[in-house]
């Protein structure tokens, strides 16, 4: 460990990024944390004064700085309603390889990030084997959520309710895949990240659908890596590099239009922080802007590009009611809030809004797993707005909300379920068809 | 005081708020060691947070008995270091008070800890059919028990007051841990001294409150919102006189002067007349024949009087574009600059333009920008100014210039302060505002009621 002297002056690098913070305060009125504690070290504004006061070497505890930047969902609800525009999550990411830096990686982190999402081989190969004995340790909790808990105390799983790792995951079932553009003359590359791949099988099913019924080529790669953001939240820079890299030489050089992915994280990641927060070889850096610049997400996609006012594709509307979770990484990072709930009400569903419907589900990826308890307090106030909302299903466009939403909602029983918004819409097309049979029932893959 | 001797107290404030309202690290004390003015952090030694009525009057005996300096503290988001502790003080947070103990519908009244955030209860209040008007800009995190302490205003000031406007009646601890009562839920009330009006501007420094009783109104039926365009300040600010000469008291009378305009046209591109010298935003509220009616007389007005433009808000979509340019206006001028130094130097309203022509030579004068918009219609305006506070240079000029502001509000019959309270940042130049006697009237008073000093000693005069 260097000396606390290094630490400041590699924090003053933050210097002008932290000046523009006036300590308004204004944060206290969006925080989902501090709505839970009250403290102002869980606020933006207390943190951002820490991190001065370390830099200023006005504090010694550089340790207990360092846990409370970690104390954060990272969901930038303060950024986007800062009144001096500070670029708070761009500070604290910066904030966190510094510190990570400076104290080194957690022997855990290390081994989960530098040995199995290094190693996308290793890291299915595991899941597959882990998917098949899961049964053992686990029983189910609702039967619409598809939920479990655990059998007996297990220390990392405590009481959570949690979806099961599929035993047949995407790249089984759909595999690699490479097809030309079809009638709407497009073709992606499509990115359905780990959960999805993992746990959320159906929801990258449900994409592969709808690019068929589209006439969307599709090119999936084997053995794609994780995008990196629980690497770089944590402040590992060299992994988060590598994981881009492996990423790179499978998408750079191939021809597609745009790189589509179902999960809110992978692509506020893929377009903003790998272009962003690459730290290797310059040659890449274009390479990464472009990729950046073609990469949307799935909603956003359909409902810009496959979409247009003539073809709306009319589903029999059912007696379904619908809300909708605006992911942070969706709302708050990429400002996408109108096509989801088109594609809801495109999928013939009756959207109800829910009060606060762009409140963190208190997630926030490793968030959860480090801090439990809040997390819990913070998933406890959605699942009351979804349950209150009178809606039969919870609707979102991130698979880390939606395993949040799960457990928090298991845990009530109120027989609500879960879903992708594409899976809604796939069905939708199903239905559609129906009643239109001569355009052909939409192949399942 | 030292942080070792509150740090040694820890215990005995545990026993009474809990170990977990208890916070003596490092890096928790240092997180209320600043408030939003432009102030160096100060160390408390201790931070207490008490959920109860009972513990908040133990804590503060506690206190007074060790002679502990106290600062009570609801969101810090004071603008003149209000909630600035003292060097090893404790920090008495009111985030475990936010209970709404009664809205009365029937009597016209609320009673709320100091905790309540006043955007949540002005919310409740519009709930039941009623209004509660002051709207500090600050409110969706400020506090109800940190207005009264300030006596916080808003845009509505003009017509419906400010805070003083709506404190019927109070609670609070005096030193001892003594419960003291002042006022009553009903209109009338002459019973004792106004201890509650006494409280209210008092910035922590006589008494912690405990309840406030507030005053409710009936909202408004009708608005009509307006943006005037004008091509001269002075233009505008006679626009102002004339409305209020014409009898009639707008809910919100607000203006920009030009470097604002241009500063919140490049921040939200929201189609503003960048080349404007002023530009005043209106908004009429009442019965609906009498909006109508108030809102044609003041167009005529704004005609009248050279504006260049007037654009009356047809819809809700409209009229807020008209506010969103307001509420631009403080995040459009932080974003310019590091550091944002906002004055609340109050003129009496007809004293406006040659206000506005004083701060314009402040500005040349001492090199510096300066962004001025406020509320027009009661003289309290605010210059911005913009600096970066790591420019020692500047800085020093930054001084003289706030220096110079308030000199000149004084020079033209106005306040040191129209809402921000005086605090550490002006409390050396209360004396120029009152004088001698003032100061030594109010310090007897302290003394009375405070004789170990230990309430937020170093703001204002005390």
């Amino acid at each position: 460990m260097a000396d606390i002297k290094k630490l400041a002056e590699m924090l003053k690098k933050l210097d002008d990024k932290l000046v523009s913070c006036m300590r308004c305060g204004m944060c206290q009125a969006v925080c989902p944390l501090f709505k839970e504690t009250g403290r102002e070290t869980d606020v933006t504004r207390g943190k951002l004064a820490l991190l001065n006061g370390l830099a200023e070497q006005m504090l010694k505890d550089a340790k207990g700085v360092n846990e409370i930047v970690n104390r954060c969902l990272l969901c930038g609800t303060c950024q986007v309603n800062c009144p001096s525009g500070v670029q708070i999550v761009d500070i604290f990411l910066e904030a966190r390889a510094i510190l990570t830096g400076y104290f080194g990686l957690s022997p855990v982190k290390k081994a989960i990030f530098r040995g199995m999402l290094a190693n996308p081989r290793f890291f299915n190969l595991l899941t597959t084997m882990g998917s098949t004995f899961q049964g053992v340790f686990t029983k189910k909790a609702d039967e619409l959520l598809g939920s479990s808990c655990a059998r007996f105390n297990a220390p990392v799983v405590a009481d959570r309710h949690f979806n099961s790792l599929a035993t047949r995951p995407l790249r089984k079932t759909v595999g690699a895949l490479d097809t030309p553009a079809g009638e709407s003359g497009l073709r992606v590359a499509f990115f359905p990240g780990c959960v999805v791949d993992k746990m959320y099988p159906q929801v990258g099913e449900a994409a592969i659908a709808i690019f068929k019924h589209h006439g969307v080529g599709v090119y999936l790669p084997e053995n794609q890596a994780c995008c990196g953001i629980p690497v770089l939240t944590s402040g590992d820079r060299p992994t988060f590099d590598q994981l881009i890299e492996m990423n790179l030489a499978l998408f750079a050089d191939r021809e597609f239009d745009y790189l589509v992915t179902p999960c809110a994280s992978c692509t506020a990641t893929i377009k903003e922080l790998w272009p962003h927060y690459y730290g290797g070889e310059r040659a890449n850096l274009e390479k990464l802007a472009l990729l950046g610049k073609k990469t949307l997400d799935i909603t956003e996609f359909i409902a810009d590009h496959l979409l247009s006012a003539e073809d709306q594709p009319a589903a029999q509307p059912t007696t379904e009611t619908v809300t909708y979770h605006d992911p942070c990484h969706l709302k708050n990072s990429l400002g996408i809030t109108r096509q989801p709930r088109q594609l809801i009400a495109a999928a013939g569903r009756t959207l109800v809004e829910m009060n606060e419907a762009g409140k963190c589900c208190g997630c926030g990826g490793s968030f959860n797993v480090a801090h439990y308890e809040i997390s819990k307090k913070i998933g406890t106030a959605k699942a009351d707005n979804i349950i209150a909302s009178g809606a039969a299903t919870v609707a979102t466009s991130c698979p880390a909300c939606m395993m949040q939403m799960t457990d928090m909602l298991s845990r009530r029983n109120k027989g609500l379920r879960v879903r992708h918004v594409i899976e809604l819409y796939a069905e939708g097309l199903h239905r559609e068809l129906v009643v239109k049979p001569q355009g052909g029932l939409p192949e399942r893959a | 005081m030292s942080t070792k001797q509150a740090s040694a107290l820890a215990g005995k404030f545990s026993e009474i708020v809990g170990k977990d309202n208890v916070m003596t690290s490092e890096n928790d004390r240092y997180a209320y060691s600043y408030d939003s003015a432009v102030l160096d952090p100060v160390m408390p030694g201790l931070v207490v947070r008490p959920t109860s009525s009972e513990a908040l009057g133990r804590v503060v005996a506690l206190c007074n008995e060790h002679g502990l300096p106290l600062t009570v503290r609801g969101a810090g988001t004071n603008l003149s270091g209000g909630t600035i502790p003292l060097p090893g003080g404790v920090v008495v947070l009111t985030n475990g008070l936010t209970r709404i103990l009664e809205i009365n519908e029937e009597d016209l009244y609320a009673i709320v800890e100091p905790g309540v955030v006043t955007a949540s209860f002005a919310q409740e209040v519009a709930r039941r059919g009623l209004f509660y008007p002051p709207d500090p800009g600050s409110q969706t995190v400020s506090t109800i028990g940190g207005n009264v302490a300030e006596n916080a205003g808003g845009l509505r000031g003009l017509k419906y007051g400010v805070t003083k406007d709506y404190v019927m009646g109070m609670e609070f601890w005096d030193v001892d841990g003594r419960l003291i009562k002042s006022g009553s839920r009903t209109v009338k009330g002459v019973t004792g001294y106004n201890l509650h009006g006494l409280m209210v501007a008092s910035e922590g420094t006589l008494a912690v409150f405990d309840k406030i009783i507030l005053k409710l109104v009936p909202p408004p039926q009708a608005a009509k919102s307006m943006l005037a365009v004008f091509d001269s300040i002075a233009a505008a600010s006679e626009t102002v006189a004339a409305i209020i000469a014409a009898k009639i008291v707008p809910a919100t009378l607000e203006m920009m002067d030009n470097f604002t305009i241009r500063t919140v046209d490049n921040f939200r591109h929201a189609g503003l007349p960048i080349d404007a010298a002023a530009l005043l935003l209106i908004e009429v509220d009442g019965h609906p024949g009498q909006v109508a009616d108030e809102a044609g007389v003041v167009e005529r007005i704004c005609r009248e009087h050279r504006a260049r433009e007037v654009k009356v808000a047809g819809d809700a979509a409209e009229r807020n574009t008209i506010w969103q340019a307001r509420r631009d206006a403080l995040p459009a001028l932080a974003n310019l600059k590091p550091t944002c130094v906002l004055e609340d130097a109050t003129v009496p309203r007809s004293k406006i333009p040659a206000m506005i022509a004083a701060l314009d030579e402040i500005s040349k004068k001492f090199q510096l920008t300066i962004g001025t918009f406020g509320h027009a219609g009661d003289g309290n305006l605010h210059p911005t100014i913009l600096t970066d506070k790591r420019d020692k240079k500047e800085w020093l000029r930054v001084e003289k210039a706030i220096e110079e502001i308030f000199n000149q509000a004084l020079a033209l019959g106005g306040t040191l302060s129209g809402e921000h309270g005086i605090g550490l940042a002006k409390a050396g130049f209360l004396i120029k505002e009152t004088g001698r006697a003032t100061l030594d009237f109010s310090a007897r008073l302290k003394k009375a009621l405070d004789p170990k000093n230990i309430l937020n000693a170093g703001k204002m005069a005390a």
